[in-house]
């Protein structure tokens, strides 16, 4: 669906460059004539805020790497070497810590939203799975990343998280042994880790480019669900999207700012100023906060193979549901019972996220299940029953009537 | 009511209830109280003078077991410290010995200069684990790595009060926290007993009393002083570069929040003709 490209550079130069390679032609229907439905909310600019934010890591974290030392007696020292004797080294740090949380906080909102207007239906699956494969490569990368770190909370998570691999029944131990590179988490780990951090952030560079590629080719998605008709159902990329997109953008940056700034330590755990010692375990370990309901459902299954698969199953069941949600309608808004299972599922979302930071005893224990078992339901069954059984709104004829119609 | 609101009302109530009922299951930590920082919020700085008064009670008092390996002694010296001048900062570094080797290749100590880091009280972790029991952490980030739970609500409420001072509000209090074990509560031998410490049973002995280091700016010298002016110090230590850290961040936030004001009133003319 991209527009059709109308450039024609007037620069005698780029009249040659452009018939050797059309570059700016690509560009130019890509993101200046591109049409977008005009009815998009301010939801729709997280795509670019992600595309920035991933900037943003690749940016920090090179420029850290420059200082960084990945060795088990020098890593945590070089980390305060940055934060204390590198010019800036300080604010390098907090951008590129910080900015982990604010890629996945940008990237839940977006995820949510791709679920209540039902982003990942036909002709957008292809879309969506990209999408998810984006996040679990974005979960690999932040995790190492928190390990390089190499403070207590760091070694521990490794420790806990690479463990999760022992369950697999027979070959279980030697794949731990294999990932660790040793008997127990090392200096091998910490190298491998070092080098997949450095990697894996280019690989989802080159699955952001096929989603967006995805993206162009399906068109976006608006939040009536139903596709733009005529030239009055859409607007150019540039300016009206761009403009909008940075507005919103420069909105998002406050608030990351506000964490870098003021608040840096705020979403980290302060164990992790203790230098990794893997004779002292500490008292709770706690992944990132981004990852806490995914251990909530880890945790609230008593074995630990069951655990393992249904963390696994609880982001891969995501790929599923362009052929899990059987409703022919997209949008929530038009679901009114949709409506309120989504709502009630992003609830349970959160919780977890709350009883993974919990000791996992008592009643913290019973609701992690009752949650899990909803957050599941969700998919499996809401998902699938809803397409047939629910009395959906009447869809308005276009974009641009529901957008007057709104007005009148 | 909606099937949704019902539910959420339904959920909030037995968040609440869960939340009354089960204060705190597996941390049994005392709360600190809240002290008043001179580097809290948005326009906060460090308090030379405390820092200097810190460094003091550090050096007479916590430099005797604990080490602080991250620091050098030009540290001292840097904007947004303590503010010693240089020649202080090398007068200090002069007093300490440093091991180091000849132009021989033989161990030989020599007094410090500004580029050496704070030399440790023991030479590795066991030795100083073999004189106290349990070896006394390094403090260069120890203000950062000591907090107590805030738990729900008020972590949410942190993030916009920007209280980020539980480390110092915790040392602090701990240094005054130590009392009479009550009745049947079993110490181990050389243990101590710490109102403000997890679990209660402290291995350090109580470090400071009153009088015990001499102040030469007239500051009241007690416990209370001398325990809130080392854990500003240490907070300083553990984050030596926060002055400029919120001093820039005013001017990105006024930045950020004129271009957002800009772009919003470019996007709105945009869209008037769209």
């Amino acid at each position: 669906m991209s527009g059709h490209s109308t450039y024609q550079p007037q620069n005698k130069f780029l009249q040659w460059f452009e018939k050797r390679l059309p570059l700016g032609g690509l560009i130019h229907s890509s993101f200046v004539v591109y049409p977008v439905p005009r009815n998009l909310n301010y939801l729709w600019t997280f795509g670019g805020i992600l595309a920035f934010m991933l900037g943003v890591q690749i940016i920090t974290g090179i420029v850290l790497a420059m200082h960084y030392t990945p060795h088990v007696d020098l890593a945590f020292k070089s980390v305060e070497g940055i934060m204390r004797d590198v010019n800036f080294g300080w604010l390098l740090r907090y951008l590129h810590a910080n900015g982990a949380s604010m890629f996945f906080l940008a990237v839940y909102i977006h995820m949510f939203r791709g679920i209540y207007y039902g982003s990942y239906k036909e002709p957008r699956e292809v879309l969506w799975i990209l999408g998810v494969i984006i996040y679990l490569l974005m979960m690999a990368t932040g995790f190492m990343g928190y390990v390089l770190v190499w403070g207590q909370m760091s070694f521990w998570a490794a420790t806990v998280i690479t463990n999760l691999f022992s369950a697999i029944p027979g070959v279980g131990d030697a794949i731990v042994t294999w990932l660790w590179g040793g008997f127990a988490v090392g200096n091998p780990t910490l190298n491998r880790f070092y080098s997949l951090h450095y990697l894996l952030p280019f690989v989802i560079a080159g699955v952001v480019v096929l989603h967006i590629w995805a993206l162009h080719v399906a068109g976006q998605n608006n939040p009536t669900g139903i596709e733009p008709k005529s030239d009055k159902d859409t607007v150019r990329f540039t300016p009206e999207a761009t403009v909008k997109d940075a507005f919103f953008l420069a909105v998002f940056c406050i608030v990351y700012a506000w964490f870098v700034f003021y608040i840096p330590n705020f979403l980290g755990h302060a164990d992790n100023y203790i230098p990794a010692n893997p004779a002292v375990t500490p008292a709770e370990i706690v992944p990132e906060w981004y990852y806490l309901p995914f251990y909530a459902i880890l945790r609230s299954i008593p074995d630990k193979l069951m655990g393992v698969i249904a963390l696994f199953a609880s982001i891969v069941v995501l790929a599923f549901i362009p052929w899990l949600d059987t409703s022919r309608v997209r949008s929530a808004r038009y679901r009114p019972l949709f409506k309120q299972f989504f709502w009630l599922w992003v609830i349970a979302c959160i919780a977890l996220g709350w009883l993974g930071s919990k000791q996992p005893e008592g009643i913290y224990v019973i609701m992690s299940r009752i949650f899990t078992v909803y957050y599941f339901a969700f998919f499996l069954i809401v998902m699938p029953l809803l397409g047939i059984f629910e009395k959906t709104k009447p869809l308005p004829n276009s974009i641009s009537e529901s957008v007057l119609g709104a007005k009148a | 009511m909606s099937v949704l609101k019902r539910t959420v009302f339904a959920f909030t109530l037995a968040g609440a209830v869960v939340a009354l009922v089960l204060p705190a299951t597996a941390e049994e930590q005392v709360p600190p109280p809240r002290l008043k920082w001179s580097f809290a919020g948005p326009l906060g700085r460090y308090d030379q003078g405390q820092l200097q008064r810190g460094f003091k009670v550090y050096k007479e008092v916590c430099a005797v077991c604990h080490s602080m390996s991250m620091l050098s002694f030009r540290n001292l010296a840097e904007p947004g410290g303590p503010g010693f001048s240089e020649a202080q900062a090398a007068a200090v570094a002069s007093d300490a010995k440093i091991q180091d080797l000849d132009d021989k290749g033989a161990p030989t100590e020599r007094p410090g200069r500004l580029a050496d880091y704070f030399p440790s009280p023991f030479p590795n972790e066991l030795a100083a684990a073999a004189v106290h029991g349990v070896a006394p952490p390094d403090m260069s980030t120890l203000a950062k790595a000591r907090t107590y739970q805030r738990g729900f609500p008020w972590f949410v409420f942190d993030v916009f009060t920007q209280y980020q001072e539980q480390g110092p509000d915790y040392i602090a209090a701990l240094l005054k926290g130590y009392e009479k074990a009550p009745q049947g509560f079993q110490l181990p031998p050389n243990g101590h007993y710490n109102r403000y410490f997890p679990g209660h049973n402290i291995a350090m002995p109580p470090p400071l009393q009153d009088g015990q280091v001499t102040y030469d700016d007239g500051a009241p010298q007690t416990l209370d002083q001398y325990s809130q002016d080392v854990s500003a110090f240490l907070m300083w230590a553990a984050e030596p570069h926060l002055v400029q850290r919120k001093r820039i961040g005013l001017q990105v936030m006024i930045f950020l929040i004129v271009l957002a004001g800009l772009l919003y009133f470019t996007k709105k003319k945009v869209w008037h003709n769209a």
